[in-house]
C-alpha cells in the first residue's frame, strides 16, 4: 500500500478516535472512498485499531452494504421492497441485468462501467418501483425507461 | 448562535421566534422529503427563490431574527405524506397545497398566488370528480387524518430549531426537567397508555420504569431508526421532517430514567435522515438544548448518530445494540432483557422513532387529552405508509382504531387497477388481512389487541394494498426470499427453516408443488415459531400462516390444478391474444422483446408460447385490452 493510501486511512480513523466500536463507520468511509473494501486496507485497520483481521472479515461480510469487489463507476440499485415488488420491480432489474450482460453472481461489467444490485427497501414507496445511480432516486421505473435510462448515462460517461 | 440558558429565556425565544414567522406575508413550503426531492422538488426549490430574486422580492429562506413585516419565507419542509401527487408546494397563509409541481410552473406561481391572491387553478388536486380542493385539509386524503407524531411534518423547516422552538418545541424537555421528577414522566407515559410503535406494542412507561428501577450509574437511550420493512417509511418521514422531535422525546427518555448519554441507529440507506438528524443535533447542542447542563437544571445529555449497514435483523433490539458497538449485528438470548443489559450492557431504554414522536405532545398536554383518540389500552394514533396498488400512495396517521376500509377507501382513495383483494401489513413479520370466502376484515379496527386477534400485527405500520392481479402465494414467497436473506445465521430453526420455506414455496410458485408440500409448509412454520432465538425467526413464518389461514383455495390452484388464479405465476400460465379485441396494430409485435409475437397488419395476432417469457410488455401495452393471461 501507497504511503499516501495509508495516511488517507489513518485521517479516516484519526476522525474516529481510532476506536475499535467504531469500526463499522471507519469501514463506511472507507468505502465511500473507494466504493469498496480492498483486503489490503481493511488489514491495515486491523492492525491499527488492534482488533483480530478476522474480526473486521465477519463485520464486513455480516452487513449488506460493505463489498470486498470492486464496483463500477455507476452503480444501479433497484428496489424490491414490497411495494416496488408488487408494482413490478422485477421486469425492470430483468432489463437492467439483460442490457448489461449482467447477473446476480456477477453483478459488475466487464469495463467496470455498471454494477447492478437489488436492495430491500429505499423507503421511497410512493415512487414505486424504484431505483437509483449513485443514490439519486429514479421513480416510477420500468423496463422502456431502464434502457433509456443506461443510454443517458453511457452518453454522459462519454462526454 | 446564541445560547438558551434558563426556561425563561427558552420560553422568550418562543414568542419572539412565533412573532417573526407571524410576521412573515407569506410563505412557501416546498416538500423535501425524499420521494418530492426524487420528483424535483430541490430545483423547484431553488427556481423559486431565483424568481423572487429577480422579482425583488423580499424573500427569507433562513428565520433568524425578526424579518421585515412584507418578507415571503421559502423553506425546505419534511414529507407532507400525499406522495403520490409530489412534488408537493404548501402555501401559508391559507393553507393551499399545490400538487405535480413542476419547473414551469414556478414563475405562474410566484407571480399569481405570492405576489397576487389568486390560486392556480390546474395545480391543486383534484379528485376522480373534478372536484377541485384547493386547500389541504379539505383533500379526503387529509380529512381522516389526526397528526401527532407528524404534526410538524410538511408544516416547519425541517433544518430550523428556530421554526421548531416557535412552534413550542423543547417545552416539553422544561416541563420534564423542572414540574416533573422522573417517576411524575413515567407516571404520564404509562398513564396515556403509550406502546411501542416498533412493532411489538410493548407499553412504553413500563419500559422505562424497568430502566430507572436500575441502580446502575451508566445508563442509554437509544432509538431505533433502522426502518427495514420493506414497504415502510414512516420512521424516515419523521426523522427527516421533524428531528428535533425525536431528539426532545429521546432528552425526555433520558430525564425519566436518569440516563445521560443516546444514540439513534439509523439504517444507511436513509441518507437525507442522517443529514437532518445532524444538523439538529449540532444545532440543538449550540442552542444549549443538548449537552452540559441543559437550561440550568444540572441535567446533561448528548446523542450521537450510529449508521447500520444494511442488516434487517439489526432492527432487533440485541441485535442493534452489538451493532452500535462494532460487531456483527446478532441478537443473543433473552434474558437479560435490554432494559438492564442493553447497550455496552448497561441499562437501555430502547424504543423507535414513532414512539419517541409522541412522548413530548404526551408530556406537554397530558395523558388525558392522549387518550381521547383510539380505544382502550390502544391509545394514540399510528402512522401508516400506505403503499402498493393505491390510489393515494403516501404517508398517513390516523387514530388507532380506524377501520381497514376507511384507511383504504377515504384516505387512501381505493384500490389501483383492480379488485381489493387483501393488505399485508406489519411486513415480513405480520400477516395479511384481506376479503376471502369466509373473512371480511374491511370492518376490522386498527389498533394492536384487534389485529392480534386475526393472527396480524400492526409492525411498524407498514400497508401494502394488494389488488387481485397478486398472487398470495407469491407474497408469501417474497416475504420468505426477504426474511431468507435476512436471518444472521446463528440459531438453526431460521437459517435452515427459512431456507426449506422458501424451497418449498418456490416450488409451488413454479409449478413443482404437491398437496404434501403444504403441510410441510405448516410443521415447519410450527417448528419455527416456536424455537428460533429472536422476533425475526419467530414471526418469519407468518405471511405464510397468514396467506394459508384466508387464501388456502389460491395455495390450492396452484398444486392440484396447476393454475394461478391471479396470473402472477409465470411457469403456470400463458399469455393470449383475444381474436376479437386484437385490431392487427403490430404494437405488441413490435414490443415484444422475445420477437414471440406474429401476425399479419390489421389481422389478429398471436403468440408463440414457446418463445415468450412471459414478461407482459404486450399486455401493458395493448391499448384494446386484447392480451391477457389465460
Amino acid at each position: 500500500m501507497k504511503t499516501e493510501e495509508m495516511k488517507k486511512l489513518d485521517e479516516i480513523m484519526q476522525a474516529h478516535n481510532f476506536s475499535p466500536n467504531l469500526v463499522i463507520a471507519i469501514m463506511q468511509d472507507i468505502q465511500k472512498e473507494y466504493h469498496y473494501l480492498p483486503e489490503e486496507h481493511l488489514k491495515y485497520i486491523a492492525k491499527k485499531l488492534n482488533i483480530p483481521e478476522a474480526k473486521i472479515y465477519g463485520v464486513a461480510t455480516f452487513y449488506e452494504n460493505f463489498s470486498l469487489d470492486a464496483k463500477g463507476k455507476y452503480i444501479i440499485k433497484i428496489c424490491d421492497g414490497t411495494a416496488c415488488h408488487v408494482r413490478k420491480s422485477v421486469p425492470v432489474l430483468e432489463e437492467f441485468r439483460k442490457i448489461l450482460g449482467v447477473t446476480a453472481e456477477k453483478p459488475t461489467t466487464d469495463d467496470m462501467m455498471f454494477t447492478v444490485e437489488t436492495v430491500s427497501c429505499l423507503g421511497a414507496c410512493g415512487l414505486a418501483p424504484a431505483c437509483t445511480v449513485n443514490d439519486e432516486v429514479h421513480p416510477a421505473m420500468n423496463p422502456e425507461k431502464a434502457r433509456e435510462l443506461i443510454k443517458q448515462l453511457k452518453e454522459e460517461s462519454a462526454s | 448562535m446564541m445560547k438558551i440558558r434558563t426556561r425563561q429565556e427558552l420560553d422568550q425565544k418562543q414568542r419572539e421566534y412565533l412573532k417573526s414567522l407571524q410576521n412573515q406575508k407569506k410563505q412557501i413550503l416546498v416538500c423535501g422529503g425524499t420521494g418530492c426531492v426524487a420528483g424535483g422538488s430541490l430545483k423547484i426549490f431553488a427556481k423559486l427563490n431565483e424568481i423572487m430574486l429577480e422579482k425583488g422580492i423580499n424573500c427569507v429562506v433562513k428565520l433568524e431574527k425578526e424579518p421585515e413585516h412584507d418578507s415571503v419565507g421559502i423553506k425546505k419542509s419534511g414529507c407532507h405524506g400525499f406522495c403520490e401527487k409530489g412534488p408537493l408546494l404548501r402555501i401559508e397563509p391559507g393553507g393551499i397545497l399545490y400538487t405535480k409541481v413542476k419547473v414551469e410552473d414556478c414563475e405562474e406561481i410566484v407571480e399569481k398566488t405570492i405576489i397576487g391572491n389568486e390560486i392556480v387553478e390546474r395545480l391543486v388536486y383534484h379528485d376522480s370528480n373534478g372536484t377541485a380542493y384547493p386547500k389541504q385539509d379539505d383533500i379526503p386524503f387529509y380529512k381522516k387524518q389526526t397528526r401527532i407524531a407528524l404534526e410538524h411534518c410538511g408544516k416547519i423547516n425541517a433544518e430550523s430549531i428556530v421554526e421548531y422552538i416557535a412552534e413550542g418545541g423543547y417545552q416539553a424537555v422544561a416541563k420534564a426537567l423542572f414540574d416533573m421528577t422522573p417517576e411524575e414522566i413515567i407516571e404520564e407515559i404509562t398513564e396515556s397508555s403509550l406502546r411501542g410503535r416498533g412493532g411489538g406494542g410493548f407499553p412504553t412507561g413500563r419500559k422505562w420504569a424497568s430502566v430507572l428501577k436500575q441502580t446502575e450509574e451508566e445508563k442509554y437511550v437509544v432509538c431505533n431508526g433502522d426502518e427495514g420493512d420493506p414497504g415502510a417509511f414512516m420512521d424516515r418521514s419523521m426523522m427527516e421532517g421533524d428531528p428535533h422531535k425525536v431528539i426532545e422525546g429521546m432528552i425526555i427518555a433520558g430525564i425519566a430514567t436518569k440516563a445521560h448519554h443516546g444514540y439513534i441507529y439509523v439504517r444507511a440507506e436513509y441518507p437525507l435522515a442522517v443529514e437532518r438528524l445532524s444538523i439538529a443535533i449540532s444545532k440543538a447542542t449550540a442552542r444549549g438544548l443538548l449537552g452540559k447542563n441543559i437550561l440550568n437544571s444540572g441535567f446533561d445529555f448528548d446523542i450521537k448518530i450510529s449508521q447500520g449497514a444494511g442488516a434487517f435483523v439489526c432492527g432487533e433490539g440485541s441485535a442493534l445494540t452489538t451493532s452500535i458497538e462494532g460487531n456483527r449485528g446478532m441478537p443473543r438470548v433473552k434474558p437479560p432483557r435490554t432494559v438492564e443489559h442493553g447497550l455496552f450492557n448497561k441499562p437501555t431504554v430502547l424504543n423507535n422513532v414513532e414512539t419517541f414522536c409522541n412522548v413530548p405532545p404526551i408530556i406537554n398536554k397530558g395523558a388525558e387529552w392522549y387518550k381521547q383518540y383510539g380505544p382502550e389500552n390502544n391509545h394514540g394514533t399510528k402512522a401508516f405508509a400506505l403503499t402498493g396498488n393505491v390510489v393515494n400512495t403516501g404517508l398517513i396517521e390516523v387514530p388507532m382504531g380506524t377501520k381497514l376500509r376507511e384507511v383504504i377507501f377515504d384516505v387512501g382513495g381505493g384500490v389501483k387497477d383492480g379488485e381489493f383483494k387483501g393488505v399485508q401489513i406489519g411486513g415480513p413479520s405480520g400477516g395479511c388481512l384481506c376479503i376471502s370466502a369466509t373473512e371480511n376484515h374491511l370492518d376490522l379496527n386498527m389498533d394492536f389487541d384487534s389485529l392480534k386477534k386475526v393472527g396480524a400485527m400492526i409492525g411498524s405500520g407498514g400497508l401494502v394494498v394488494m389488488n387481485h392481479h397478486n398472487c398470495m402465494v407469491e407474497v408469501a414467497r417474497f416475504f420468505m426470499q426477504f426474511t431468507q436473506n435476512e436471518s444472521c445465521g446463528k440459531c438453526v430453526p431460521c437459517r435452515e427453516g427459512t431456507k426449506r420455506m422458501l424451497e418449498l414455496l418456490t416450488d409451488i410458485t413454479e409449478g413443482r408443488g404437491t398437496l404434501e408440500h403444504i403441510s410441510m409448509l405448516e410443521e415447519l412454520a410450527d417448528t419455527i415459531s416456536n424455537t428460533a432465538l429472536c422476533g425475526l425467526g419467530k414471526t418469519a413464518a407468518s405471511p405464510v400462516v397468514s396467506t394459508l389461514k384466508y387464501f388456502r383455495d389460491e395455495y390450492i390452484a396452484h398444486v392440484v390444478d396447476h393454475k394461478c388464479p391471479a396470473g402472477q405465476c409465470k411457469a403456470l400460465v400463458n399469455l393470449v391474444i383475444d381474436p376479437d379485441k386484437c385490431r392487427g396494430c403490430t404494437k405488441c409485435a413490435r414490443m415484444c422483446p422475445v420477437n414471440a409475437i406474429t401476425g399479419e397488419i390489421k389481422k389478429p395476432h398471436t403468440i408463440d408460447t414457446q418463445k415468450c417469457i412471459k414478461c407482459g410488455t404486450c399486455m401493458d401495452g395493448c391499448k384494446f385490452g386484447a392480451i391477457s393471461y389465460e
